[in-house]
């Protein structure tokens, strides 16, 4: 299951909704699978059915979360068209065994949450936690 | 001469999970065959038919050798190789 904060949910909408029609991609940071640091990444393709993060950027990003002690703990890309489900492609290029790979469709407003380990998918739940009131 | 090198968590079974070893070689190529002397089947992971792999990332010190010397970039005493999967997908 992931947890995740509604802070966290919303930044994910906004940056899909932002660079809709093309796919919005990133990453947050964590410690101990607890998703924290918020890294909205450039899509290089800047593609309606592809994306990749910038080679450089990546390199920066992974070295600020090794230098923190941090993990990739969610990694985010946005469907444009489709829903949020892991495409061939995803899968295929999948290379992070203990990330949550969190899916947004700008076109249907889903929000769902993947595993992908040796190009096998499994969806798990997703539990939003809403600020004190 | 050692090169350290940073492996991504994905190849770390090469590794006994070991998120840097080191290599040695006078260029990129060399370097990842020492790496495969050392821990056999890693450099199918990063290079196919005598190419860098298109969906991983490796970079010298703090450049992507693609903008560098790809496989024939030389390596030096002192420098860290670093190994990233890009992330990437549909």
């Amino acid at each position: 299951m992931l947890t995740i904060s509604r802070e966290l949910v919303d930044q994910i909408i906004a940056h899909a909704t932002a660079d809709h029609p093309d796919e919005a991609c990133g990453v947050i940071a964590g410690r101990d699978g607890v998703p924290e640091r918020f890294v909205p990444m450039e899509n290089a393709e800047r593609s309606p059915t592809f994306y990749r993060f910038d080679s450089m950027e990546q390199f920066r990003v992974w070295r600020d979360m090794d230098d923190n002690d941090e993990e990739p703990v969610v990694i985010y890309h946005s469907h444009t068209a489709t829903e949020a489900y892991p495409s061939r492609t995803d899968v295929s290029y999948a290379s992070e065994p203990h990330a949550h790979y969190v899916l947004y469709s700008t076109a249907l407003a889903q929000f769902r949450s993947f595993r992908i380990v040796d190009g096998v998918v499994e969806e798990e739940d997703v539990k939003i936690l809403e600020p004190d009131a | 001469m050692a090169i350290e090198v940073r492996i991504p968590t994905i190849l770390r079974t090469y590794t006994d999970g070991a998120k840097a070893v080191d290599a040695s070689g006078a260029t990129l190529e060399e370097l990842i065959g020492d790496l495969e002397a050392r821990h056999p089947g890693i450099k199918a992971r990063i290079v196919d038919d005598g190419k860098l792999r298109r969906f991983v990332n490796i970079y010298l010190n703090d450049e992507d050798v693609r903008f560098l010397g790809g496989l024939g970039t030389p390596i030096s005493d002192g420098d860290t190789v670093t190994v990233l999967p890009a992330v990437a997908g549909g």
